[in-house]
């Protein structure tokens, strides 16, 4: 109890004190779950979306595999994008191991299967509504997906927000894959990672608290971005 | 025009072991409305969705002539969740039509202008379907098919629709509707198809069949009877 | 689409915006967590940089990890702690020269009951014993860093062949060894880099300290640029040049934690012992 106290006035007096390194961590952590997040959407989105209106072979495994890959332990996913990414990996020559947009593809590696398989859920659903009227239109599957993408948007706002939540949450892949470097690959979650290892629990658990406001912020503004819009598309 | 429009081939569908349609032989030809009517589970909306391309039949064929465009109104209207207009505006360009003003035209068709800009699916049911005939009407469809359209409208909006139709069908659309309502078939209908357990039991000019109906299915049918 | 995602990932790779005209220099260096977190890097890479213009990355990780990412040409420079070790590493052909840098030493830490009765006495292999004999509970790092190998080869010295369910190897750094020494009240070897910083200590403090054999000896090495091409050959050899000069030396001997040294340069002179 006296922890939890120390941290609440812990996470008061980083924000108050606007340490430059801390606004740099959260500054990172907002620009590479994001990038990662967008990333993902470009790619899961659409595939969620073709799972739940298209009928084709391979269907099933590919559900099978992208279910399988939602289990998919961080750490696992961090070491094999490591490997990829190590100068003696296949994409060493890129030189982007321990850099942000290794963290970025970890990232979205890991949330691309959430959003795909979240994706299919919101859409199967108004997919079974929509289909016939829109086979009667003429409409194939390439542009059926993008009617149910845009007429979803408010619905897969909130799958967005769900595979942000999980990214910015993320530590054991980005640990291995951006290394921690202080001011350039330290995140909020390797930072409290850092910091329970040093035995600073307090300091731990105020940038906790700090992470889990920026989480309810962005959840709150998108919130109110959907209900505002939902008034409007029925 | 002369013949046919549309005709069925011995057609019909199977879902499983069970024949929803079966044996179907008949021509439907241009001029005013073809009703198909049938008591709840004669297989009306399936054989639309047959006549539609909707659904592939399991015998038979179905031999369009002619048919340049159709469109589909469902009894329960989908609408997008968009604005009246891009609502319209989605089927237009999905049929590679780029005339922007059949919008308006469309909605001025079915009394809606004053909803152009409102999100479609906060309408009212009545409107709803309204949009969704207009959504239809856009297209220019040389055949329109309606699956009981006002089955869920209160007379008023009934009516309205009724008179949409019925001046589409002046102007030369085709027409092939489906009701449970008699009154709606006698107000609109130029020929009736009796439907009966997936058979078609009596094919007839609509002033005909009312008056002397052939089959004694059709005889039970029009004095209201239940039919088994 | 995918151009878009390139470019996304383009914009993330490039470093902070350069000042107009300079090509910024950066390194990285592979090492541990007990010269991470004890804040000597942060003490000493602001003076590299300002001396030589060059900016210095540490990912910090057990000795053998990051010997280990050094083989695999992921860092241009390693500085750890496990002198076998990183012979092992110039042996393979992964560094052409291996140099002291500095030491500092290990301690043992245990609860202030302590069970195994060692305080008192500066012996360490002795103390081990003891704490062996009393089936005390004992926490390894278990991590193949170079602390876990200080602490096998006091065993070994001592003629101890720890197991049993006294002697409990977590597999994690020396933050989280700690975290857990303090949980179970246990006995732990552990650096005192690390300790002072250490916040979490509970009952937990030194009981042995000072043998020679627990002082614990720093090389540096600069990752072969014959075996890794793109290793910042020039840059890297510029910090192992900087860290045994008398400026690096200075600047580690002038880090304190309230008013102890933690590391103590020796570039000059052959490491201590073991
Ligand atoms: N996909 C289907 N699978 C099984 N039975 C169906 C299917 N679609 C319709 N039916 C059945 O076929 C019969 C005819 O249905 P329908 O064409 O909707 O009749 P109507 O429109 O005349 O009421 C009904 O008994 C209905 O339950
Ligand atoms: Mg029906």
């Amino acid at each position: 109890m006296q922890d939890l106290g120390a941290a609440f006035q812990q996470a008061l007096g980083l924000v108050a004190a606007g340490d430059a390194g801390l606004w740099a961590i959260i500054a990172l952590s907002l620009r590479v779950s994001l990038t990662a997040t967008l990333i993902a959407a470009c790619i899961g989105l659409p595939l969620g979306a073709l799972l739940a209106v298209a009928r084709f072979p391979g269907r099933q495994g590919l559900l099978v595999v992208l279910n399988a890959l939602m289990g998919l332990p961080p750490v696992v996913a961090g070491l094999i994008i490591y490997i990829l990414l190590s100068r003696s990996g296949p994409f060493g020559a890129l030189g982007l191991l321990f850099t942000p947009a290794a963290m970025v593809i970890a990232q979205a590696v890991l949330i691309t299967p959430i959003l795909a398989a979240l994706t299919r859920q919101v859409l199967e659903a108004m997919w079974e509504e929509y289909a016939e009227q829109l086979r009667s239109l003429g409409s194939g599957p390439g542009r059926a997906v993008r009617t149910l993408l845009w007429d979803g948007r408010f619905a897969l706002l909130t799958v967005l927000l769900a595979g942000f939540g999980r990214a910015s949450a993320e530590v054991g892949a980005v640990m291995v894959v951006g290394g921690n470097i202080e001011g350039f690959t330290r995140v909020m979650t390797t930072a409290i990672a850092l910091e329970t290892s040093k035995g600073d629990l307090p300091l731990a658990l105020g940038l906790g608290i700090v992470l889990m406001a920026i989480v309810l912020g962005v959840n709150a503004a998108a919130q109110l971005l959907r209900e505002a819009s939902a008034r409007w598309s029925g | 025009m002369s013949g046919p429009v549309l005709r069925a081939e011995g057609l019909g569908y199977s879902v499983g072991e069970r024949a929803l349609l079966q044996g179907l032989d008949f021509g439907i030809a241009p001029g005013a409305p073809s009703f198909v009517i049938g008591p709840n589970g004669s297989g009306k909306s399936t054989l639309l969705r047959l006549l539609h391309g909707l659904l592939a039949p399991s015998q038979g064929r179905v031999v369009q002539a002619g048919i340049g465009r159709q469109a589909m109104v469902f009894q329960k209207p989908v609408l997008l969740r968009r604005s009246v207009t891009q609502n319209i505006a989605h089927a237009l360009s999905l049929a590679g039509i780029r005339d922007a003003a059949r919008i308006p035209a469309a909605l001025e068709e079915v009394g809606l202008p004053h909803l152009a800009h409102r999100p479609a699916r906060l309408l009212s049911g009545g409107e709803q379907q309204r949009v969704a005939l207009a959504r239809a009407l856009a297209l220019h469809p040389d055949i329109l098919f309606l699956d009981e359209p006002t089955a869920s409208l209160d007379p008023a909006a009934t009516r309205a629709v009724e008179a949409i139709l019925a001046r589409a069908a002046a102007r030369g659309m085709k027409i092939v509707m489906t009701t449970h309502d008699l009154h709606q078939a006698r107000r609109l209908a130029g020929e009736i198809l009796l439907l009966h357990r997936g058979r078609l039991i009596e094919q007839a000019p609509a002033e005909t069949f009312f008056q002397s109906p052939a089959s004694a299915e059709a005889q039970a049918f029009l004095r209201g009877d239940i039919l088994e | 689409m995918f151009r878009r995602l390139l470019f996304a990932l383009a914009l993330l790779a490039t470093p902070a915006p350069l000042p107009a005209g300079a090509q910024e220099r950066v390194i990285t260096i592979s090492s541990t967590t007990s010269t991470e977190q004890s804040g000597l890097f942060g003490h000493i890479l602001p003076l590299f940089r300002e001396q030589t213009g060059i900016t210095a990355r540490v990912v910090a990780l057990g000795t053998g990890q990051a010997l280990d990412v050094g083989r695999r040409g992921d860092a241009d420079v390693v500085f750890v702690h496990d002198r076998a070790a990183e012979e092992r590493f110039v042996a393979e052909g992964f560094a052409t020269r291996r140099q002291h840098v500095m030491f500092n030493d290990f301690v043992i830490i245990g609860p202030a009951s302590d069970p195994a009765r060692i305080a008192g006495s500066r012996d360490a292999v002795a103390a081990m014993r003891r704490i062996a004999e009393a089936r005390a509970p004992f926490v390894s790092r278990g991590d193949r860093s170079g602390t876990h190998a200080a602490e096998l080869r006091l065993w070994q010295q001592a003629g101890v062949e720890p197991s049993g369910s006294w002697y409990r190897a977590v597999g994690q750094g020396m933050g989280p060894a700690l975290n857990t020494a303090a949980a179970q009240n246990a006995y732990i070897l552990a650096d005192r880099g690390t300790w002072l910083s250490f916040r979490n200590r509970q009952d937990l403090r030194i009981l042995t300290e000072g043998d020679p054999r627990l002082f614990n000896q720093y090389g540096v090495m600069l990752v072969n640029p014959a075996r890794h091409s793109h290793v910042k050959a020039a840059d890297g050899q510029a910090f192992v040049d900087w860290i045994v000069s008398p400026a690096g030396q200075a600047a580690i001997a002038s880090y304190k934690i309230n008013g102890e040294q933690l590391f103590f340069p020796n570039a000059a002179q052959p490491e201590p012992t073991s």
